[in-house]
């Protein structure tokens, strides 16, 4: 039997691919399990969020440090007018969801890669699900809750108010 | 038989702009965790949200801006190169030279941001 030369220089022969047979079934991209069509969906979802929020980020750091007085514009009065108008209330909101969602995605993926314990995994995600969690419903809440116009304890008009606040 | 030099991924384009997509991603994330907690101050006081805001107003954190924006434009463009890497016939064929784009981009959009970040912030700054 001879053993033709292109055949011990070929890579794609005779060598298995890398972790072959220590690869989790679930990624495995033959048959299908639940856990793997949440990989695929959280694999689409990074590039549907991503996209749209290259356009919400740029726009919210033109609108707030680009335009006008810059970075010095920027105190309540500046929030509030902005919050006076439902467009950008949601987008801000749409922004803090998809980022947060973006982001502990990501997250969670790079715990996945380097916490090779169990028990590490399990705890760094259990911190990082909570902080998720956490920081959407408040950032939720304080874009509906929020209340521009504060009245001090005599009843006037406090001074760091937007102008629209007189008219009311 | 030629053969190349080391292997297609380590070492090399594709590897280094994983590397900087992690870095950044995680210095975006913490960042945005800070940053809905200050926000948040407004449901507080106007005060304590215009004390704590006062605080990005100086040469020190400007410089920490623009190294915050410096991240979020590389992982935003690099970002859309994965996509296209994904979706695009021709994606895996020219992901190197969609890396130099990105980063031709990236100092195009850099220098534009800094000088006008700076200038309106040396313009405002009434100093320490």
């Amino acid at each position: 039997m001879t053993t033709t030369k292109s055949d011990a220089l070929l890579p794609a022969q005779g060598i298995e691919a890398p972790r072959s047979g220590r690869i989790d079934p679930k990624y495995l991209r033959s048959g299908s399990s639940k856990s793997g069509s949440f990989e695929m969906a959280a694999w689409v979802f990074m590039r549907v969020s991503g996209a749209a929020l290259v356009v919400l980020i740029f726009v919210h750091l033109a609108v707030n440090l680009l335009v006008g007085e810059g970075i010095h514009q920027i105190d309540f009065g500046f929030v509030a007018g902005k919050w006076a108008n439902p467009v950008w209330q949601f987008w801000d909101l749409a922004m803090l969801w998809l980022a947060m969602l973006h982001g502990g995605n990501g997250m969670r993926t790079i715990i996945n890669d380097y916490a090779e314990k169990d028990s590490t995994r399990m705890w760094l995600k259990s911190i990082l699900y909570l902080s998720v969690i956490v920081i959407i419903v408040l950032g939720t809440m304080v874009i509906f809750t929020f209340e521009p116009c504060l009245l001090d304890n005599s009843g006037q008009l406090l001074e760091s108010s937007p102008s629209f606040c007189q008219n009311v | 038989m030629t053969q190349t030099k080391g292997t297609l991924y380590k070492g090399r384009e594709g590897m280094w702009s994983w590397v900087g997509h992690r870095i950044t991603g995680v210095g975006i994330f913490f960042f945005l965790l800070v940053h809905v907690l200050d926000t948040s101050l407004v449901r507080v006081s106007p005060e304590a949200y215009d004390a704590v805001i006062g605080a990005y107003k100086n040469p020190i954190m400007i410089v920490g801006e623009i190294g915050l924006v410096g991240a979020i434009v590389f992982h935003a463009f690099n970002g859309l190169r994965i996509i296209l890497v994904d979706f695009w016939s021709q994606g895996t064929r020219y992901h190197r030279q969609m890396l130099w784009t990105v980063m031709g981009l990236w100092v195009i959009t850099m220098i534009g941001f800094t000088v006008r970040h700076l200038m309106l912030f040396f313009e405002g700054w009434g100093g320490f």
